[in-house]
């Protein structure tokens, strides 16, 4: 997806692991995601430039959807569908 | 001719069911032999990470690694000399860990902690508490235990906490898809 795409979903809930250096933004995201149904867009917050390539593989392995990531000045917002 | 097709279909079938019971499952193996910092620290980061990808993980800790389960506020009783020197001298849990480089007599030990605290990496304890929570399942060598002279009463407090020998690290290996000796 591009950037534009990107920012256009609704995120049905957004994790917060900013600041936190890894595992951090891996077990935030496990642990939001089971709050969610399938179907639903999670957005995951992270200032960790490891996550970007994390999240990814980690959808992968648990069968979500991964769409794509956003630099943002400081941070990445990673966008995914459960 | 048919029967022939229906006896060949049941041998497949047979050493299919075979090689499924043979397949390693999505599990990880962790043996923890050292008790340095650094390398403990790096043992839980991959075994709290692997539980959120959802695979099983069995950590099986020997030697130097059993000294980061003794917990702190523990001691354990009926020990003879020996055990009780060793006992002193080696660390009594997570937080007398040592780096295993730079140590400087503990400085650069504090000097880590600090930068760790700094950057928000989470520290030993913490993932300890979250590989409590997320089910990792910890083992600890007997024989490890009885040559330092360490007593079960003495460890620390985790929900998933077992005594093995070596048969149970080479069954649970056998079944893991990946295996580290940390």
């Amino acid at each position: 997806m591009t950037n534009d795409e990107l920012k256009s979903l609704t995120s049905d809930k957004t994790v917060d692991a900013r600041g936190t250096a890894c595992p951090g933004p891996l077990l935030a995201a496990k642990k939001a995601v089971a709050d969610i149904q399938a179907g639903q867009i999670m957005e995951i917050l992270s200032s960790d430039e490891g996550t970007k390539s994390d999240i990814p593989k980690w959808c992968k392995k648990m069968n979500y959807e991964y769409f794509g990531s956003i630099d943002e000045d400081g941070m990445y917002r990673l966008f995914l569908k459960k | 001719m048919s029967l022939e097709i229906e006896n060949q279909v049941k041998l497949l079938e047979e050493q299919l069911k075979q090689l499924q019971g043979k397949q390693a499952k999505d599990q990880i193996s962790i043996i923890v032999f050292s008790g340095d910092l650094d390398k403990v620290l790096a043992s839980m980061i991959i075994a709290t990470g692997a539980r959120a990808m959802d695979m099983e993980v069995k950590m099986f800790f020997t030697f130097w690694g059993t000294t980061m389960l003794r917990d702190k506020h523990k001691s354990g009783k009926g020990k003879d000399l020996m055990s009780k020197m060793f006992g002193f001298m080696l660390p009594k849990g997570s937080s007398q860990l040592k780096l295993s480089k730079l140590n400087m007599c503990g400085m650069g030990t504090e000097m880590l902690k600090g930068l760790m605290k700094k950057k928000n990496v989470s520290s030993l304890e913490e993932l300890m508490k979250i590989a409590a929570e997320l089910g990792v399942e910890i083992n600890i060598c007997q024989m490890s235990m009885d040559l330092m002279g360490f007593k079960k009463e003495e460890m620390i407090d985790y929900p998933n906490l077992n005594y093995c020998g070596v048969a149970t690290y080479l069954a649970d290996a056998d079944e893991s898809r990946v295996q580290l000796f940390i």
